[in-house]
This record gives structure tokens, sequence and C-alpha cells, in this order.
């Protein structure tokens, strides 16, 4: 052991250790020549015959190193020390590698990043494999209300269930910003989460501080309990850890702080993506609450053993049972998949292909990196073979090579490894993308692992082809005349290049069917102008606690902010679109429907302005008024797509529907079409009711005007101060926000792949042109011939810009062979468009044409200005 | 450039450390060329030594903490390392020279053996 180390510390101390040596060895030669004058030799003989006896001063030194070090190693520091002595010397090339690896492997450790933190890592919950997400199913995809499920099928699920230890859940109706804060410090709009007493229990989370719901905390009525998240612990109450039996106002109402969740649930984040929950209620399983519908978001807890087929089918079973038990209830049919699988299901097709994308980014890296290295390694043909004739073995030069790629794409690493950091931290914070799990982006040991192990194989395919070169060396070939390995090669390199460019042609039409579908989705017609409007959330406090009151407050709310200076129209609406969405039925009047055919329309609960304010349209009759209220007669809007589903071919106007929040209403007019579940999706049956007649707590008000928001909100703010004292501050937000946020994943992707697709095509035209001037600097001379010999400067350069483009134009066919077969994959995400579309073909075999033709010109003009004299001179 | 060293000369070094422990364990304090020039005569003459190689056995010897180094001055007045042998030195002597004792006498058996049959 202790040899060991002395070795190892024999590493460090080399430069002492060897001084001491020198002068060991020079007091050797003195004894010795002493020796052999004192026997009569004349004194440089002596010397001669000291050194001779020794063996070779530098021998020595050697067999003494190798003794006292470690070989091995000192070796591979040696070839270290020399590759990286190389490199200084040709630090442009350097410089370009590292950062060409360091930015692959900085986008390959990014997208892994991603990947690993929605794909791979668990859920950061308790044995998360065994938790099931339990839907309701539906005919219809849209759905909202019927995906959720009503409180007492719930319970009677629970109660009669095999397969689940627990079934818990939450009120998925919620509404960001729904609750307000009010008393110590500026009010402050919240979002809560009612959730039921086991939830956190089933899913294994713990309160950091406090305590979990109490049972009769959980019951109507009981006493107002919150859970805090530690988000809101930290920012609001300055991590105060005497907060648990505090009271909060809440909406007015005294509720006791019972917990604080820890940092590392983060429920937006698996339920909400793109959200951030502030506190939890208590939500009761109740009749009361049973009554509302279907509310709750459901999940499950597999018994040990379980499996999520058995528990499917008992679910099948339990559901028409429980269903036909109460036929006047909503049916229960329950759709269970794995809560892991739920959370990433939507975006899993996106990150697989991001993540091939940026394999595919990694395998230009390597084709464009071997490419200069056979470059360079033609340049340093010469270098080797002499080192190879002063008996350096093939292998050792071989080695030497190695160790310079593994260098180099290690200093590439780590640069990536930097990038990546960055990279993460930056996603980690984009809240206004509603991607799952997006806040737990990071670098971890196996993203590590990962980079590793990419940087390694890449730096041994790098060294690996011109060590190959190595093996075969000719030495006297190389060595006798000038570059003549160099057309052996020649191939290869137009091989890698035209690889390059198919790949980066795959990548290019990848993303330009995405981009183009982005367009499209931008310019879907939404049905309302989200530009020069805003939205504010305001709510009429707990004395607004009869309908009289709350319409009062409702008018003077809308009088208040209409005469506020550039505010065109202003109108309220419970909610706004591309967010929560919920359907009730509504059937014409004297119409029958079989029992599953019966029509289910979106709601809005709407003041008048509103349709205005939104810059919707009405396409016939007229739009509600302050007087469409409480005693006077029921009415609605509905939109194009309900007049047509429940009167083909009929005026709707005049008619009436059954159902929603009264007897009948009476149609009186006909808005366009509202996109309110996606950009993506069409509207479905919609119906707007006059808030009035159907009133709900918590409005947002919506306004339009020219001014900017900065003065926009105060003002409106000002104007309604004196009839809610407690409005928050600064909550007015343009209603193009709305747009952004409902597009933001697929933006996210676009960014990814385009930034992928332009950084395949930079490195493409780079190796492109490295190849050309490559070959054109190799054939100065014989180019010099032919212009002596009368060739043109346009016979030249047409002459190389044809080879290019030959060399691009099998890449490019190769590429879109091979983009026409992948693009299927990307199918679901496109929008407008279909896979084959002929444009974003076309336009990215004209870029790569057009590239691949610059990048060769360039050279080709270069070698259209040789001076035949000149080269003909050379060598 | 350096090769690996080759398996075979393990021996090789090994003989040539007993024979300077064996060295330093008769003569006390002596520097690298006294070793090597003591080693050829008591041998007589008959393995023609490249002297450098007695550096590599002095600084194994050294790791293992069987031998002592300190610069001091020669009998004309020259500086030179002198090496002497510690204690686990001569102890690892003794297990050698056990080794080689018996390994040669087996060596002398087989040999003889060889001649008696052919």
């Amino acid at each position: 052991m202790s040899v060991f180390w002395q070795k190892v510390g024999s590493l460090f101390k080399r430069r002492e250790l060897d001084r001491d040596l020198d002068s060991e060895l020079a007091s050797h030669i003195e004894l010795a020549t002493d020796e052999y004058i004192r026997e009569g030799m004349a004194p440089d003989d002596a010397r001669r015959r000291a050194v001779l006896r020794l063996g070779g001063i530098e021998q020595s030194k050697e067999t003494q190193r190798d003794a006292r070090g470690m070989a091995a190693i000192e070796s591979v520091l040696q070839d270290v020390r020399y590759a990286v002595r190389t490199l200084r010397r040709d630090a442009g090339f350097a410089a370009f590698t590292v950062l060409i690896i360091g930015l692959g492997v900085g986008a390959c450790a990014t997208v892994f990043s991603v990947v690993n933190s929605i794909l791979v890592r668990p859920l950061p919950l308790k044995n998360p494999n065994a938790l099931v997400w339990i839907a309701n199913r539906t005919k219809t995809e849209d759905n909202m209300s019927g995906r959720t499920l009503q409180v007492g099928r719930v319970l009677d699920f629970k109660q009669r269930n095999q397969s689940f230890s627990d079934v818990a859940g939450y009120f998925a109706f919620y509404g960001t910003g729904d609750v307000s804060l009010t008393g110590n410090g500026e009010p402050e709009r919240l979002s809560a989460v009612p959730v039921s007493e086991t939830f956190f229990p089933l899913l294994g989370v713990q309160p950091m501080l406090g305590r979990q719901f109490r049972a009769d905390e959980c019951k109507w009525n009981g006493p107002g309990a919150a859970l805090l998240t530690y988000g809101l612990w930290q920012r609001r109450f300055a991590s105060d850890p005497h907060i648990i039996g505090k009271a909060l106002r809440l909406d007015q109402k005294s509720v006791t702080v019972v917990g604080v969740m820890p940092a590392s649930f983060d429920f937006g984040a698996i339920f909400a993506p793109g959200q951030q929950i502030d506190l939890f209620y208590a939500f009761p399983l109740s009749p009361e609450t049973d009554r509302w519908g279907n509310t709750l978001a459901v999940v499950g807890r597999l018994k040990p053993g379980a499996t999520l087929r058995r528990a499917q089918a008992e679910a099948d079973i339990l559901g028409n049972q429980i269903s036909d038990e109460h036929p006047r209830a909503n049916d229960i049919h329950p759709v269970l998949s794995f809560l892991p699988q739920h959370v990433s299901g939507q975006v899993r097709p996106a990150l697989i292909i991001l993540a091939c994308a940026v394999g595919v980014v990694m395998l230009i890296v390597c084709a464009n990196l071997s490419n200069l290295m056979l470059a360079r390694t033609a340049a340093r043909q010469k270098e080797m073979a002499i080192r190879a004739a002063l008996g350096a073995g093939r292998k050792r030069l071989a080695r030497q090579l190695l160790t310079e790629s593994l260098l180099l794409t290690g200093v590439g690493a780590i640069l990536g490894i930097v990038l990546a950091l960055t990279a993460t931290r930056a996603i980690a914070h984009l809240t206004a993308f509603n991607l799952p799990m997006l806040s737990s982006v990071r670098i971890d040991v196996r993203v590590l692992a990962i980079t590793v192990l990419i940087a390694t194989a890449t730096g041994l395919v790098l060294g690996l082809a011109p060590a190959w070169q190595i093996a075969v060396l000719k030495l006297n070939a190389s060595l006798g005349q000038r570059g003549a390995a160099g057309a052996e090669n020649n191939w290869v390199r137009g091989t890698l290049v035209a690889s390059e460019i198919a790949f980066a042609c795959v990548l290019l039409v990848g993303a330009g069917l995405l981009v183009r579908s982005f367009v499209r989705v931008l310019d879907v017609k939404l049905g309302f102008q989200p530009r020069s409007a805003a939205t504010l959330r305001i709510d009429p406090g707990r004395g607004y606690d009869t309908n009289e009151k709350l319409i009062a407050y409702m008018n003077d709310a809308l009088h208040r902010v209409r005469s506020v200076t550039g505010v065109e129209e202003a109108g309220l609406v419970d909610s706004l679109p591309l967010g929560k969405n919920r359907t009730w039925g509504a059937g014409a009047k004297g119409k029958t429907y079989a029992p599953n055919q019966y029509p289910l329309a979106f709601v809005r609960l709407i003041s008048d302005g509103y349709v205005k304010a939104m810059g919707m349209t009405l396409k016939q009759g007229r739009d509600f008024s302050e007087h469409d209220t409480l005693g006077a007669a029921p009415v609605m809007l509905i939109n194009e797509t309900m007049a047509r589903t429940l009167w083909p071919g009929e005026n709707p106007i005049g008619k009436s529907v059954v159902g929603p929040c009264a007897k009948e209403r009476e149609v009186i007019g006909v808005l366009g079409d509202v996109r309110h579940m996606a950009l993506e999706k069409d509207a479905g049956l919609e119906m707007y009711l006059p808030s009035r007649q159907c009133s709900d707590r918590g409005w947002s008000l919506v306004v339009r005007s020219n001014l900017p928001i900065s003065t926009l909100g105060p003002a409106v703010e000002a104007a309604l101060r004196p009839i809610t004292p407690d409005l928050p501050r600064g909550g007015m937000r343009p209603l193009t926000e709305l747009v952004d946020r409902a597009v933001s994943p697929r933006r996210f992707i676009v960014l990814l792949l385009g930034g992928f697709a332009g950084f395949a095509l930079l490195l493409a035209s780079l190796g492109i042109y490295g190849l050309i001037s490559y070959s054109v600097n190799r054939r100065t001379q014989e180019i010099g011939i032919r212009m002596a010999l009368g060739a043109s400067t346009m016979d030249v350069q047409s002459r190389i810009v044809l080879k290019t483009m030959g060399i691009a134009g099998i890449g490019l066919a190769a590429g879109i062979v091979a983009s026409s077969g992948l693009v299927r994959s990307v199918n679901g995400l496109l929008y407008g468009i279909g896979s084959g579309d002929p444009v974003t073909f076309a336009v990215a075999a004209f870029v790569l044409m057009l590239i691949a033709g610059v990048a060769g010109y360039l050279p080709a003009r270069r070698a259209s200005k040789i001076d035949p004299m000149i080269c003909l001179r050379a060598d | 450039m350096r090769m690996p060293t080759e398996p075979k000369l393990d021996l090789l070094q090994g003989t040539l450390d007993v024979m300077v422990l064996q060295t330093l364990s008769v003569m006390g304090a002596q520097h690298g060329y006294g070793i090597a020039r003591r080693i050829e005569q008591v041998s007589g003459e008959e393995i023609l030594l490249n002297q450098g190689t007695i550096y590599a056995s002095l600084v194994r010897l050294q790791q293992r903490g069987w031998i002592l180094a300190e610069w001091g001055t020669s009998d004309n007045n020259r500086r030179a390392k002198y090496y002497t042998i510690t204690p686990q030195g001569w102890k690892q002597l003794a297990e050698d020279m056990a080794y080689w004792r018996r390994l040669s006498s087996v060596m002398n058996c087989v040999l003889a053996m060889a001649e008696g049959a052919r």
C-alpha cells in the first residue's frame, strides 16, 4: 500500500525527484571517471567509458523513472501533455471542436434533463407507481364535466372496490386566483385547491409543519382549515415557524392554518402544469357537494399485488352497478391509468421527438468532427510517419490520437455541462410553459452519467477513424510523396458530409413542419380578439349575499369601469376561454333524445358588454342587456355550432332550450364559435347565459381598450376600489396571455427543435465548406495547371460548385427519403398540415442546396484566383 | 518513447534487488557506483551490468522501505548518495537468501537429473 502511495506521490514530485536523480547520475559518472583515470586512461576516454558502462544517461533515467512511478499513468499523462501542446499549436481547431462538442453535449444534456424529469424520474410521491388516475369515460373527449366524477358515486366506488387501498380526490373546478387573502398586508389573490380528507395521505405527502386535515374539518360547514404550500409560506409569511394555528382571512372568512406542505410537493407540476397553487382547503365529500354534480378529479392507490387490468375490470362492473342504482345521478364509468403516465401522457410524444432530434444533432456533431479529424490526420501524416520511423509503435501513435480526441471531447463535455446547467436553470424557471414537472428540471447524477457516456463515445468515434488510418499508414509512401493518402479518405469525408446533410435535412423538415403548424395554430380563428383587451379577477365581498345585491354590485362595477377614459367596453364572465370548461345538458324544447344522445354544451355566464369587450361577433339576433335580469324572461345566446346542431336549417332565434339554469330559455342571439378548449380544437356546442339570471361568485372582468396595461390597470382598479376595497393591486393581465399560455407547450417544442435544426444546418454547412476548401487546397497544383492550359475562372468555379452540389444532392436525396419516413412520428404534433407537406419539403431542400452552394462557392472563388505560375513553382 | 516493461525482466530485477541488498549488508553504507562495481567484482566481472539499472533497483528498494538514502561525501571528496540497509531490509534479505538457496539447490538437482537421463 505504502509503495502505491509513494508511486502516486512520485507523479507529483516529478521535478524534484528528477533533479535528485540527475545529480546522483552525475556523481556516478564522476566516481567512475576518477577510477578509470586512476587506471591510467585519458580523462576524455575515461568519461566516455563511464557513460558507456552506465548504459547511457537518458536510458538510466528512464528506467529509474519507470521503476519509481507508474509507467502506464505516466505515459498517459505524457500523451495528454503532448496532446495539449499539439492542440495549443492548433488553437483555432481546438476551440472550434470544443465549441461544437460543447453545444452538442449541452443540447443532449438539457433535453435529457427535461426527459428525465418528466418521463424517467419517479413523481415525488410515495410509491408513485401504485397511484392510479381515475377518470370518467365520456363519449366526447372534450367533455370536461364528464371526465370528473360525482362525489356520491366516488364514495360508492371507494366503499365497494377491492383493488384500491384508498380513493381520494380534489375539486377540479377550483379557479386560479379564486381566493382573496385580506388582512395582514396587501390584499392578494390566491389559488386554492380543495382536496378530500385522505388526498395527501394517499399520495404519501406529509406536511412539513403541522398536520393533515382532520375529519371534522372535512365535514360540510366544518371549521375552516388550510394547508399552505411552501412557496406561499415563504413568500407571504416570511417562513414564519409559528404560523400553525394562526387564522387567515380568506374570502372574508376566518380559516386556520393547520400545516405547511414541503417544498418538494408541487401540486401544479403534477396535476395542473403551469399553475401555481398557494394553499389547500379541505373538501367535504358530503350530500351537499354531491349535488354539485361531476366535480371530483380522483386518484386511487392500488393495494399491494393488485394490477391495473384487474382494477379496471372490477371498475367496469362496479361502474355499471352504481350507475344503474342511481338513475337520476351522473353515471360513473371509471377509466384507469397510472398517474405517472397520466401526468406525462400529453407531452410524451413531443419529448421523444426532441430526444431523437438531439440524438441526430449529436450524430451530425460526430460526423462533422470526424471529418475535421480526418483532415487533420491527413495533414499530419508526415509527422506521424516521422514519429513511426523514429520508433514510435503504431499502437502508441493511435493511442496518442485517441488521447487527443478524448481530451477535446472531455473539455467539450465540461463546456456542455456548463451550458446545460444554465439551460436547465432557465427551463426550470419557465413559468409561462404549462408542461408538467418543468420546475424540477435539473442536472442530476443520471444526466451526468449519460453526458459522460455520450462524450466518451464521441471521443472514441472521433479518434478511431484517424487512428485506423495510422494503422494502415504506409511509411514510405507518406514520407516519400506528398498527399497520396488524401484521395483515399476523400470519399470517406464525402460520405460523412453527405450524411450530415441528410441528417440536417431530417431535422429541417421536422422543425419546418412544426413551425408551420405553429403558425397555423396562431392563425386560427379564435372567435375573439385577444389584442387590446385585458382581464382582471374581481368578486364581490361576502356582504353581497343576495342575488339582488350581487346584481347591484355588477351594475355598479360595470358602470364604473366603462366610465374610465380609454375604456371602450367592459363585461363580466365566470370563466375565460382556454381555461376551465364545464358542460351542461341543453336540449331543444320539444325534441326527444336518446339517453346517451342528450346534447351537452359548454356554459359561460356573461354580462352585457362581454361579447363586445371580447371582440366576439354577433351573427344574428341581439346581445344581452342590463334588463335581462332576475325578473325578466330567461334568455340565452348560443354559438353557430349549437344552432346548427339543435335546429339544423332553421332560424334559432325565438326557439327554446330546456335545462340550463332555468326550466327553459329563449334563444335571443347567435354568436360566432369560440375556441374554448384549445386553439387546435374546434368549438363544440357553446351557450351563454346572462349572469344576472344565473349568478355565480367570482368573475373575470374583460376590458377592451387601447391603453397599455400599465395605465389601464391602475385606472380600472381605482375605479373599482370604492366598491371593492380589498381589490389586490396589479392583477390586470392582457388577454393575449391566455393565448400565449395555451400555445406554450407547442412553442417550447418549436423553439427547441428549431434551434436544433439551425445548429444542424450550421454544422452541415461548415462540414461541406471544410471538405471543399480542403480538397481545393490539395488540388491547388492541378487547378493551376488547368488554368495554365486555358481553363477560365468560370470553368474552375463551376466545376467546384457542381461537385459541392453533387455531394449535397446525394445527402439531400437520402435526407428527403429518410424524412418522409420519419415525419410520420410527428403527425400527432402537426396542425393544419399533413406530414408530407410539400412546401416544407421544398423549402428544406432549397435552403440546404442554397447553403451547400454558398459553402462550395467560397472556396471555388478562392481557387479561381489562384495564380498558375505561383502554384506551379511551389514545391 | 517508453515501452511497457516486459514481464521476463521481473526475474532479473528481483535478482538485482537481492544482489544490491546483499552488497549493502556486507559493505555498509555505499553509493550507487560502489554497489555496481562491487557486484561486478564479486561476480568475477561475469555479468556485464548496465550500471544504470542499479538506480531503478535502488529506487524500488527505497520505496519498499528496505534501504535508506542520504547524500554524503566520498573518500576522494566527491558528493554521492549513500545507501544503507534498514532492519526491514535485513529481514527481507534473510527471506530472499533462503529462497534463492532453495531455488538454486532445486535447480542443481533438476539439472543433474537431466544429465543423468541422457
